[in-house]
């Protein structure tokens, strides 16, 4: 097995990753975006800091109906004592996957 | 210095609560017209920490470019009296030049609670949003997170990809969230900056005769669109915290975020005699 080996199919047809990532404000799957970050592994495109001031779905969930499939959600984790008024990351971080030809 | 170049109290908390202060157009045309050559030259390194007075020769550009009446003011109001210059540097983002800066803060991570530096950036060109502008995120600058650990986010509802007149000047708190966007214009960009380190106590240093004007609570109170929920009262808290360092009021709480997560009584004002579970006299 190589590491670079590509995802195909048995009809020879590559696939890719795209990747969402949503920042949202709870930790509820269905509350409002907040942040969003693209990796297109396709190539084709080539989503980049600061490139868009319009979310592409309004909540979570609207990317589950749009056929994005969810892999990782943040955990939640209590402060550490004594940094309860810390903010610092996005707490509420959302993982998506589409699988498409390239 | 008059002070009527000084900020304004509403000034000084918008700053606060956005991490940011912008002057449009505030250099005049024909310094705005020497600027790309004067810039395309270089300007003289300094080491960190050499006073502002000490920094620029007289009579040079940048010289003049601080001593204009609202910049200095603004300075001033800042970081006060002295500054010292922790480094300058002019930055190009060449023309359609294919990737932007991830988000950042610069220098290291910050935790100073009473005490800020300030970037004061200059862009002697219009800047249009094809040029790829400086991204900030407005209200990011208290958040404790190390350079460019938050790469991975590319936008935030509500941040600002800027535009702006020539001769716009734009004042950052240290620990704002920000990058250089990708400029996929045929138009070098142009933006020179100078980190400023207080050397006093940033305490009412600016026009404070509008101090208790309902405005400055309402600069205080903005939540801005990419606040989680929860995180975004916590914002407000650390908010509150850095308005009664910098005024010396720790009575100035108008949400009552503070007092309520401090309040701590410790008078006691039940009996013991009346206490059911208390021991009883011994036989």
């Amino acid at each position: 097995m190589s590491l670079t080996a590509p995802l195909e199919t048995q009809q020879g047809v590559q696939i890719r990753q795209q990747v969402l990532v949503l920042y949202l404000a709870s930790s509820a799957l269905d509350a409002r975006v907040i942040g969003w970050s693209t990796y297109d592994g396709t190539g084709a495109t080539t989503p980049t800091t600061g490139d868009s001031d319009v979310p592409p779905y309004e909540t979570g969930l609207d990317a589950l109906k749009d056929g994005w499939r969810l892999f990782q959600a943040a955990q939640l984790l209590p402060p550490q004592p004594g940094h309860e008024y810390d903010t610092s990351f996005l707490k509420h971080e959302f993982f998506f996957e589409k699988l498409v030809q390239r | 210095m008059h002070r009527k170049h000084l900020l304004t109290s509403v000034q000084m908390a918008h700053f606060v609560a956005n991490g940011s202060f912008r002057m449009d157009a505030v250099v005049p045309a024909e310094m705005n017209a020497q600027a790309i050559e004067v810039l395309d030259q270089g300007i003289p390194a300094v080491p960190y920490g050499t006073p502002l007075a000490q920094t620029f020769p007289d009579g040079s550009f940048v010289q003049k470019l601080v001593q204009l009446p609202e910049v200095a003011g603004a300075i001033h109001s800042l970081v006060g009296p002295d500054p010292t210059v922790d480094h300058h540097a002019v930055h190009i983002r060449k023309a359609n030049e294919g990737e932007a800066q991830n988000l950042h803060a610069d220098a290291i991570i910050d935790v100073r609670e009473d005490a800020f530096d300030v970037q004061l950036m200059y862009y002697p060109q219009e800047v249009t949003l094809e040029m790829g502008g400086t991204l900030s995120v407005p209200g990011s600058h208290l958040r404790r997170t190390n350079e460019s650990d938050t790469g991975r986010y590319q936008n935030l509802r509500g941040q600002t990809r800027l535009t702006c007149p020539a001769g716009t000047v734009v004042f950052l708190h240290h620990g704002i969230w920000h990058g250089g966007r990708r400029n996929d214009s045929g138009i070098d960009r142009y933006m020179f900056k100078i980190r400023f380190n207080p050397t006093v106590r940033q305490v009412r240093l600016w026009n404070t005769d509008d101090l208790y004007d309902p405005a400055v609570a309402e600069e205080l109170g903005t939540y801005f669109p990419w606040y989680e929920n929860a995180t975004g009262r916590l914002e407000l808290y650390n908010r509150v915290k850095l308005w009664q360092a910098l005024t010396g009021d720790d009575t100035f709480d108008p949400e009552y975020w503070v007092t309520r997560v401090t309040n701590q009584p410790r008078r006691v004002v039940a009996q013991r005699s009346l206490n059911p579970h208390a021991a009883k006299e011994m036989a």
